[in-house]
């Protein structure tokens, strides 16, 4: 097995003091609800690096900014050990006056590129040293920074929902009868769209490796393609600007942002409850994984405990939702490598039949809106645990062996997928990828045994692993990890005990006292991280998604320089975005 | 073998093509257009073909599906509609997308809120389904439908003519639910009772 970095500090965990370590430079947080360390800014790369090197905490989960308007920025990491336990926490303010610089960690975790990349975007914050600092989700020429308190979309209303207009004299207005083009978008001064240029382009192909004329014989040259936004393979609007040498990848750039609406901006107007019917639209084929993911962080902030019958519901509903993700994205892989929906379909069948015990619980198929602080909305209507236990002990397990024997040993896939290199264990660490894509490069790091949540450690099975890190060991599994799921799910719902489905008196509007919380769930794509601060307000402050899919596709280009470009769109399916929750 | 595992898939799509024919044998004339071969097509027993001919054929909803909802009047004994909703705005409040408006109406002589909506708007366009007004309403006044067919030419702003569906339907589409509000409300009334007994 590939065991990525070298572990000493292993034993430090609880006795970890960067305080006295690094005397001066870091200051714990002692602010009310708060953990963890406030780093210095010059100190930064000194204190980050002995974390890795010397701790042992190698995988950057998340970086994020927040906006502690009027005073001061905040840029948040989050660290893990890929052997499990708990992470560390530190933070580097800033006085919020512009020009904002803090250095950039890309040395030391280039996971954290594009993370780096949206706080810049979003807040303003410059990266000193950061290779390739552009805007990532709003577009060049975008004025502002949306993310800023200070900032106002267009259509602002308030504050904070709810809104006062809609309610006691709420007279209806269609937005569409306020003029769009007059005062509510907003234009930089003298801007004219008919004459604008935007240097966007320029900049994203001067990202990307130069040009070179390569003499061998015949002059040659190396093409640009764009793939997307608008490509079959892309499972969105997703492009990439590709350099070409013949069908080699010389040099790859993601363009993202197609689908950006800003949804922790939406977070932080809506209040707690509020937020759980938004988390459903982030990886749309997963809505119950992202409410979890969600109402844990909400959860710890309010200190509460989950029902017993609902932690069971929420492994049966996760699980459920697991093997359909699954399931699809090998259908569609096939769709992409020719396959042309006979798999896809097949796999849409199986997804159907889990849908209906979405529906029938939750009362939708996709957008289920199912969690609540401190337990899930509805029970269980009778006759769908029937229903489960004929899925998972007699339907799911026959179908995942019929996939089995229909994909995995044609000859056909294998020359496609087989020796096609993915990414490598370490390299997968340093890049911040989790998920399968991370395990089937033989780093077995899973957030349900690696610090587990809910109650999986009632549960018996196996994180599945394998140790090529090809596209063929990328495909296998998906298939494992639709077998263990079956595995939890059997246990689950043999053990599933009666009982109240929610531990607190439903209520519209949550108490969440002051403090911050950063609750990950292993999503189907990967670790899904909720970073939630409240002030004690009925909204939060500030509402950061950890999405999976954004920031695997931060080794894109790692991935794909080398390979031809009808790997690319293999890799691009393996990886597994969904473009609701990379843009976000 | 090279080949071997072509083969082997394709064993398995054969199987497919000919239980399709097989169920249609076994099921002869009731696979389709009935609500049992449609119980069938999407139960786990099921072999052949999946598809479900919308709209000749449409799959039952279950009685938690949720769509745009609508708001419910008891028929009084003079065929008044006696509209539930007292206005008192928590399902605007609590509506993520905002998309609910409610004008209060207020007493013209004492110009204080009576418990009665005077406007109610629902932004079908903008709402979401995701049921919170339905959820936390305190009168039972609000309810999820099951009519998923509103698709048209206009923006659907849906106002109090269009949202106001009678407790017979309610209780046609969800019998569980209403039975069980019923009771709630039966179990309130009658606590009520005893306490004003016990005070007089």
């Amino acid at each position: 097995m590939a065991t990525p970095v070298s572990l000493t500090g292993t034993a430090h965990t609880e006795t970890l003091d960067l305080a006295s370590r690094f005397p001066g430079a870091v200051s714990a947080d002692t602010r009310p609800g708060y953990s963890g360390w406030i780093v210095n800014q010059d100190k930064l790369i000194e204190v980050a690096t002995t974390l890795r090197d010397e701790f042992g905490y190698d995988l950057l989960s998340h970086v994020t900014g927040v906006d502690y308007f009027p005073e001061k920025m905040e840029v948040v990491y989050n660290a893990y050990r890929t052997t499990g336990g708990p992470g560390i926490l530190f933070k580097v303010q800033i006085s919020r006056v512009d020009p904002m610089e803090v250095p950039s960690v890309t040395p030391i975790w280039p996971g954290a590129d594009f993370q780096e990349r949206e706080i810049w975007d979003l807040y303003g914050i410059k990266f000193t040293n950061h290779p390739d600092l552009r805007r990532i989700l709003m577009w060049e020429g975008f004025e502002g920074h949306p993310l800023r308190k200070d900032w106002h979309e267009p259509f602002y209303e308030e504050e904070n929902k709810p809104l006062k207009s809609r309610w006691p004299d709420g007279k209806f207005i269609s937005s569409e009868e306020k003029n769009i083009f007059k005062d509510n978008l907003q234009f930089p001064q003298n801007f004219d769209p008919e004459k604008a240029v935007f240097d966007g382009e320029e900049a994203l192909y001067g990202a990307l490796a130069k040009y070179q004329t390569v003499e061998a014989g015949i002059k040659t040259d190396h093409v640009i393609v764009n793939m997307g936004p608008q490509h079959p393979s892309t499972h969105g609007v997703f492009r990439a600007a590709v350099v070409l040498d013949g069908e080699t990848i010389v040099s790859l750039k993601p363009v993202m942002g197609y689908l950006h609406r800003n949804h922790e901006k939406i977070g932080e107007r809506n209040t707690f409850l509020q937020n759980m019917p938004y988390t459903d639209r982030l990886d749309y084929f997963n809505s119950m994984s992202n409410n979890w993911g969600y109402s844990l962080a909400v959860e710890k902030l309010m200190n509460i405990k989950v029902a017993e019958r609902a932690e069971y519901l929420r492994v049966i509903m996760a699980e459920l939702s697991r093997i359909q993700n699954h399931l699809i994205l090998i259908g569609m892989l096939l769709n992409d490598l020719g396959a042309f929906f006979t798999p896809a379909l097949y796999a849409f069948e199986e997804r159907e039949l889990i849908l209906d015990i979405f529906e029938a619980a939750s009362g939708s198929r996709m957008m289920c809106n199912y969690h609540r602080f401190g337990g899930v909305s509805r029970d269980l209507p009778e006759g769908v645990l029937e229903k489960i236990k004929g899925l998972v002990e007699d339907r799911l397990p026959r179908k995942a062996d019929e996939f089995d024997r229909f994909l995995t040993e044609n000859e056909v896939l294998l020359s496609r997928l087989k020796g096609v290199k993915v990414i490598t264990g370490e390299d997968a660490v340093r890049y911040s990828i989790t998920g399968p894509v991370l395990r089937a490069s033989g780093v077995p790091y899973d957030i349900r045994r690696a610090q587990p949540y809910g109650i999986y450690d009632h549960f018996d099975f196996e994180v599945a692993l394998r140790h090529h890190g090809d596209l063929y060991d990328n495909y296998l599994i998906r298939l494992d990890e639709i077998r263990q799921s079956l595995r939890i799910l059997q246990q689950a719902v043999k053990q599933i005990p009666d009982g109240p489905i929610n531990s607190q008196k439903p209520q519209y509007q949550v108490r969440v006292p002051a403090g911050e919380a950063y609750g990950r769930i292993e999503a189907p794509k990967g670790e899904l991280g909720y970073y939630v601060i409240s002030t004690g307000k009925p909204n939060p402050w500030r509402y950061h998604v950890r999405a999976p899919s954004f920031i695997n596709i931060t080794a894109l280009e790692k991935m794909c320089v080398g390979t031809k470009i009808a790997d690319f769109v293999a890799i691009l399916g393996v990886i597994d975005i969904v473009l609701g929750e990379l843009d976000r | 073998m090279y080949g071997k595992g072509i083969i082997k898939g394709l064993g398995v799509t054969l199987k497919r093509f000919l239980n399709t024919y097989l169920d249609d044998i076994a099921w002869w004339g009731r696979r389709y257009y009935t609500p049992e071969g449609i119980a069938y097509r999407s139960s786990k027993d099921e072999r052949g073909v999946f598809t479900v001919q919308y709209p000749e054929e449409k799959l039952p909803v279950p009685e938690e599906f949720r769509y745009v909802p609508f708001l419910v009047y008891d028929e009084g004994t003079d065929g008044k509609k006696e509209v539930r909703c007292t206005s008192c705005g928590i399902c605007a409040k609590v509506c993520p997308p905002q998309c609910i408006w409610i004008v209060r109406t207020n007493d013209p002589q004492t110009d204080r809120p009576i418990p009665e909506p005077a406007e109610f708007y629902i932004d079908a366009d903008i709402c979401m389904n995701c049921g919170f007004c339905v959820e936390y309403c305190p009168f039972d006044a609000i309810v999820m439908d099951h009519d998923y067919e509103i698709a048209s030419y206009q923006r659907n702003v849906f106002n109090m003519e269009k949202l106001l569906k009678p407790a017979s339907y309610y209780k046609s589409i969800r019998p569980l639910n209403y039975a069980l509000n019923e009771a709630e409300r039966k179990a309130k009334e009658a606590a009520r009772a005893a306490k004003a007994g016990a005070a007089s």
